[in-house]
């Protein structure tokens, strides 16, 4: 088996126990509902800068329900010693790495697809028409989400305040991803393209890039027992 | 204080062997420390007085311009040697596994939320008067502020794990990462446009010469006085796991 399909098997693995027992992206998606309809009480309608606010409110609960997700990424590894089993498959530790960040991607474009859907009726944007490029930037958006959660992830898992930690950690980080996201999505749906807000998805894409490859390369320390 | 009685009576019973200093690394007072303290004290006062006193006065801005030469000698210790440290030693950790360079990361952390904190407290202050706000989401300014955060963070984590080779490695791949990260949310967050003051750019910035003089010398001594502090910190930290390596031998004998 390859280095994909191994990585692969393992994601299957988190995929397969999420659809048997529906307990993460269920959660996350209710959330990331709730974060919608909490941003809504502090957004005047009729503001007028309504139109650029929205992305942010979308971004906002994407990231917040995303992290939920996350937190419980290799925290339900600990269960059963599961954890052990992992680190004990001969397979090279960036395959785990990967395995876990394909996982945490799967599950967090699946939950903002519903968040958007949710979001669009609610905040009365059209977001068929637009579709194209708010999934370009969704994908990115998640690959970048998924890469830095997954190590920090992996690094909060075996401290007592982990879920609390893991936001600490993450979200400062994330800013560049949240901000790129926000503004390009902003340009996508006021009908300029995906192209007109171009310098951010190459922020988008460096950021990918070398997340990734940054991960890929530390993991091996941080789940050395 | 039981404690400290158990300790007496163990240090009494001791072997020798085990109370001896085991390579002398951050044991006694040592000169140059010395010296680089008091260099980093008379540094600090002469830059006190060129900022303070003989510069001149800025025209428009007033006497609140002299803020400055602080805000940007901060400044520059918290995005330059701070962080360069916490990362290059981060590096260092994970390829050579020496605690010691976990240690050094660490108090160059702690002078790096110092030095941030002291930047985002003289930024507002001077921008209130000048500016007529104390915040704006100003590309240098958001930086310096998540900066801060990934220092904290940095923190936070280290103290949520008890010392030792974990604690080490887990800090080193996020003091890595939050130091790769940072150039990424400047660029990221400089699309916006800018109103910081631009004084030292590639053509001279618009400072009089003077005031460039109590500028360099106060970045001089702020860089002065955060090598002796890390000088401190790390051997304080040296002393600490040594008191702990005895008190362990101590009490397993």
């Amino acid at each position: 088996m390859g280095f994909l399909g191994q990585a692969w098997t393992i994601a299957w693995k988190d995929i397969l126990g999420e659809l048997r027992t529906r307990e993460m992206v269920f959660s996350m998606l209710l959330f990331g509902f709730l974060v919608i309809l909490i941003f809504n009480f502090g957004i005047e309608p009729g503001l007028r800068d309504e139109a650029l606010v929205k992305p942010g409110v979308l971004w906002a609960a994407f990231v917040f329900a995303g992290i939920l997700g996350l937190n419980r990424s290799f925290s339900s590894e600990k269960e059963n010693d599961c954890l052990q089993g992992l680190l004990l498959c001969p397979v090279d530790r960036a395959v785990i790495y990967l395995g876990k960040f394909l996982g945490n991607f799967v599950f967090v474009l699946a939950m903002s697809l519903a968040v958007l859907l949710f979001f669009s009726v609610l905040y009365n944007v059209d977001v068929i028409a637009v579709l194209p490029g708010l999934l370009v930037i969704l994908g990115l958006a998640t690959v970048g989400f998924s890469a830095v959660g997954t190590l920090f992830s992996a690094v909060s898992v075996g401290i007592k305040t982990r879920d609390v930690l893991l936001a600490i950690l993450l979200f400062p980080v994330l800013v560049p991803v949240i901000l790129a996201a926000a503004k390009s999505s902003a340009f996508v749906m006021n009908g300029e393209g995906l192209f007109a807000g171009g310098s951010w998805l190459a922020m988008l894409v460096v950021y990918d890039v070398v997340f990734l490859a940054v991960s890929v390369m530390v993991f091996d320390y941080v789940l050395e027992e | 204080m039981a404690e400290e009685q158990t300790l007496k009576r163990a240090f009494a019973e001791a072997p020798p062997a085990v109370l001896e200093r085991r390579g002398g690394r951050g044991g006694d007072r040592s000169l140059w420390v010395d010296v680089l303290g008091a260099s980093s004290v008379l540094a600090i006062l002469f830059a006190l007085y060129l900022a303070l006193i003989w510069a001149p006065t800025e025209a428009v801005m007033g006497d609140i311009q002299r803020l400055f030469y602080f805000h940007v000698a901060a400044a520059w210790l918290a995005l330059g040697p701070s962080f360069g440290v916490v990362a290059a030693c981060s590096a260092l950790y994970l390829w050579k596994k020496d605690l010691r360079f976990d240690r050094i990361a660490s108090a160059s952390a702690e002078l790096g939320v110092m030095f941030t904190t002291i930047t985002l407290v003289t930024g507002p202050i001077w921008a209130r008067p000048i500016w007529g706000a104390y915040w704006t989401w100003d590309p240098r300014l958001t930086t310096t502020l998540v900066l801060w955060f990934i220092f904290v963070a940095y923190l936070m984590l280290r103290s949520a794990v008890d010392a030792g080779h974990k604690r080490a490695r887990l800090s080193a791949v996020f003091g890595i990462v939050g130091w790769i990260d940072v150039p990424i949310v400047f660029m990221s967050i400089r699309w916006w446009r800018t109103i910081h003051p631009t004084v030292i750019a590639s053509e001279g910035g618009g400072l009089a010469p003077d005031m460039r003089l109590a500028l360099f010398v106060a970045i001089g001594a702020f860089t002065l006085l955060y090598a002796y502090l890390l000088v401190v910190r790390v051997r304080q930290e040296d002393l600490a796991t040594r008191l702990d390596r005895v008190r362990h031998q101590l009490y397993l004998r």
